[in-house]
């Protein structure tokens, strides 16, 4: 049956996970993530799931790549401060290939900072937070909605590529209420047990786009040994051979990277006759298309585009947006990160703008609004 | 050498190391309790120590410093039919890990966590860690440690734990007994070994060879109950120096992985969900 | 048509329960659009407590409210802290018993306010016996006195909100507010 709530993004983001398969969710309590743990203590345990509180933000993430390997779709939820504590994890959970779901609801930062206000802070973290190399993915809600679509999207995502995949939220979509549909059924991605006897199965040998498509759950007889070192294609360490690293660390990116357009999801609006194109993603798509009905209102031709997943970049479809548009304006809650990789991709073709903003509130659509009259020199 | 993985051998461990000794006696523990090796499945951080489940023919997690005991509880929370198995040191389990070591304790999760106690960081190279007793030499004291030692088994016991033993790897009968008895406690088991690392331990503190390590244990364990009765009699003086050998507790008391599986139970009337991540379809 | 609505008293008076169920009524059972959201941190507890609700039959893009259309206060602290930001010629609703009317009489004047009173927390105690329904009461005037949400819609928002077993008290408390004159 399908329902309607008219709840949270984090209460929307519980409900997602249950609907996508989570049974396991270890994590910390941590402002403004905190209703995620708190709606999946009540629902996981109605839906024979589990929750655990556990000691801190380390210990969390470590439970969840434990269940991850016992079987069950895990995840974890948390802001800023915990994110920071979780990377060394998450570089642990990309080098053993391990699906999972991280669920980040960003807040004023550095340290501390605003524990009650929005911000986007934490996109490179998101990107270069562990150490080493690695390629993450990262997908941005704007509405409710959105927040329970992406969260089941999260969990396909990092059962399809074997990764931990990280929803990059905001405080804004995690505290506002709007209505959301909850269909009957999603479409779920299961984990597939290897069809090899355990003496002929090589956990970690991809099998098809880079991927090693089968992991079998502990206890299955298949021996898995899981380590954090360099690693041969049977699981066993190899950590003095250049040949040995140099073949995992660049499969595990070439996963991802090669399959970049199966991953990456943007939308674009009023760009075809667009001479200025803003580009987004997050609670800031909200204040960027109330700026573009105001400029469209007023007959300039602007459009945008909403990134839904900043990582892995979507580049093929911002060479096109700077193909099509003579500027492009990022918005995002920070002093200028995602706008880095805008530049990257889109400086010969088109001229970059930025508008920042931090302290905790949404861009209002007539700054917006008027960086756009600024470039068109009205 | 039926439970080990032939295809990994010869291991890293040096001529002389207790690791071998208490595989031995884990390997020996788990027969007598009638344990198949199917059964289990390991964890481990990072440290000599932690290699070991890299050896056995299991399904293993070799993680991240100091956070075995927690990637093993979301292993077993996630498939409670598990017997999971963690193997530490005390550097990963006292140092780097003690929060966790403490709160699994608490807990009482059904884990069996084997910490070799060498008292020195052997992997790196020789430092000094939290069991080091006061004035032994290691690379970041050179002039002799002066900090005050942990008496681990008597943290786990406070902080909770339901089966807690210590033995040195000259004990190897009472510790696969120990470790029997672990292994068979639902509830969260502490086997603390305190173990000798001839390379580095031994050469910066005048005990050179494995036998003089072993020798200085064999002079200085004393039992628990004969180290409670000098107490009793104010001969504390007497325990300088020593390594008090024994259980330490053995007493059951709710776990939690049965709690959280009862709470499922009880919320959604159906068994805990279990290897679910391979459905294709769920009841919402 | 997008209307901003925010409604402002002290933590403990139900504001953020009112939004949540305007909101709800709206998007639930009006079948329009609503977004709520409410202020967080220390000032929830005791000290000043505000949520925002934005209805629209269209899409609603920018989810936070700028210059509301509508301004409920029930406590004259937060009467005093927002009223500057209502749109001239908008509606102002307030709890009379809460307020001292002297402050806010220039400004209503200047701005071409419409100012309605509703009698809420008076009517919770003396005519429920309960004073925590307050807010259950400031929705039934809400919802008379602006017509932004209907009156069945927010009924069915009620049922759905509050606690099994306190329905009765509650649809009481809001037929009273949505039979008073403001």
């Amino acid at each position: 049956m399908t329902k309607e709530l008219f709840v949270q993004g984090n209460e929307a983001c519980a409900h997602g996970a249950i609907k996508a398969g989570c049974r396991f969710f270890g994590g910390y309590p941590i402002t403004p993530s905190t209703e995620i743990a708190e709606d999946l203590a009540i629902l996981l345990p109605k839906h024979g799931g589990s929750f655990v509180q556990m000691e801190d933000e380390i210990s969390a993430i470590g439970a969840v790549i434990g269940a991850s390997w016992s079987g069950m779709k895990a995840m974890t939820s948390t802001s800023g401060p915990g994110f920071s504590l979780m990377q060394e994890n998450i570089g642990y959970a990309q080098i053993t290939e391990t699906p999972l779901v991280i669920v980040d609801v960003q807040r004023g930062s550095p340290s501390t900072g605003q524990p009650t206000m929005a911000a986007q802070g934490d996109m490179m973290q998101m990107r270069w937070g562990s150490h080493g190399d690695y390629e993450p993915i990262a997908i941005s809600p704007s509405s409710v909605q959105e927040f329970f679509d992406f969260t089941v999207e999260a969990f396909n995502l990092s059962e399809k590529y074997r990764v931990p995949v990280i929803i990059a939220a905001d405080e804004i979509i995690g505290h506002m209420r709007e209505k959301i549909i909850i269909p009957h059924e999603v479409e779920i991605t299961p984990r597939k047990m290897p069809k090899e006897t355990p003496e002929d199965f090589l956990p970690f040998k991809p099998t098809k786009n880079h991927i090693p498509e089968y992991i079998p759950a502990f206890g299955e007889g298949y021996n898995v040994h899981v380590t954090g070192l360099t690693h041969d294609e049977r699981g066993y360490p190899d950590a003095s051979s250049p040949k040995a690293h140099s073949k995992l660390v660049t499969r595990l990116c070439d996963k991802i990277l090669k399959n970049r357009e199966k991953i990456v999801a943007t939308e674009t609006k009023f760009c075809d006759d667009a001479d200025i194109i803003i580009a987004s993603y997050g609670a800031p798509i909200r204040s960027v298309s109330a700026a573009v009905s105001l400029a469209r209102d007023e007959g300039l031709k602007v459009g945008y585009i909403k990134i839904n997943t900043p990582w892995p970049f979507p580049e093929k479809q911002l060479e096109e947006i700077a193909e099509i548009a003579n500027d492009i304006v990022v918005v995002e809650m920070n002093l200028g990160q995602m706008v880095h990789e805008v530049e990257r991709i889109a400086k010969d073709n088109a001229k970059v703008h930025f508008i920042p903003k931090i302290g905790g509130n949404l861009h209002k659509p007539e700054e917006i609004l008027s960086k756009i009259k600024e470039i068109k020199k009205i | 050498m039926k439970y080990l993985r032939k295809d990994r051998l010869p291991n890293i461990f040096c001529p002389g190391c207790g690791n071998g000794t208490i595989l031995n006696s884990f390997f020996r523990g788990m027969e007598s309790e009638g344990i198949d090796l199917k059964e289990i499945a390991m964890v481990s951080g990072i440290g000599c120590s932690s290699r070991i489940p890299g050896y056995v023919k299991c399904d293993s997690l070799h993680t991240t410093h100091g956070r075995a005991i927690s990637f093993a509880t979301g292993l077993k929370v996630g498939n409670p039919d598990l017997n999971v198995v963690v193997f530490t040191g005390d550097g990963d389990a006292a140092s780097i890990g003690g929060n966790h070591l403490i709160h699994a304790a608490r807990r009482n999760i059904n884990l069996t966590v084997i910490c070799i106690n060498n008292t020195i960081y052997g992997m790196t190279g020789g430092q000094i860690s939290p069991t080091s007793p006061e004035g032994s030499i290691g690379t970041t004291a050179p002039y002799g440690t002066r900090d005050k030692p942990f008496n681990l088994s008597e943290l786990v016991v406070a902080a909770g734990a339901s089966y807690v033993a210590r033995w040195t790897t000259i004990q190897p009968l009472q510790l696969s007994n120990s470790i029997k008895k672990a292994l068979n406690n639902p509830g969260f088991s502490f086997v603390e070994v305190v173990s000798q690392c001839p390379t580095y331990f031994g050469r910066k503190n005048k005990l050179r060879t494995p036998v003089d390590m072993v020798k200085s244990f064999k002079e200085n364990a004393i039992n628990k109950r004969k180290a409670d009765k000098l107490i009793a009699d104010g001969k504390e003086d007497e325990l300088i120096g020593k390594i008090i050998v024994g259980e330490f507790i053995n007493k059951k008391r709710a776990e939690f992985s049965d709690n959280v599986c009862n709470l499922s139970k009880q919320q959604c009337g159906e068994e805990h969900a279990t290897k679910s991540a391979y459905l294709s379809k769920l009841e919402y | 048509m997008r209307k901003e609505i925010r409604i402002a008293g002290f933590g403990g008076q139900g504001v953020i329960l009112a939004g949540i169920i305007i909101g709800k009524a709206a998007s639930l059972f009006d079948g329009i659009n609503a977004v709520q959201t409410q202020s967080y941190g220390p000032e929830a507890r005791g000290g000043a407590s505000r949520t925002e609700i934005v209805i629209s039959d269209e899409e609603i893009q920018y989810p936070k409210v700028q210059n509301p259309d509508i301004l409920v206060a029930m406590s004259h602290e937060a009467l005093m802290k927002y009223m500057g930001d209502l749109k001239d010629e908008g509606i102002l609703i307030i709890d009379p018993d809460m307020i001292d009317e002297t402050e806010i009489a220039d400004f209503v004047k200047q701005h071409k306010i419409k100012l309605f009173r509703a009698k809420a927390t008076q009517t919770a105690q003396n005519d429920i016996g309960l004073r925590i329904v307050a807010n259950i009461v400031m929705i039934g005037a809400i919802t008379n006195i602006t017509k932004v949400v209907s009156y069945d819609a927010v009924k069915e928002a009620i049922l759905d909100s509050v606690p099994p077993g306190t329905e009765d008290k509650n649809i009481k408390a809001f037929e009273a507010g949505y039979a008073m004159d403001g």
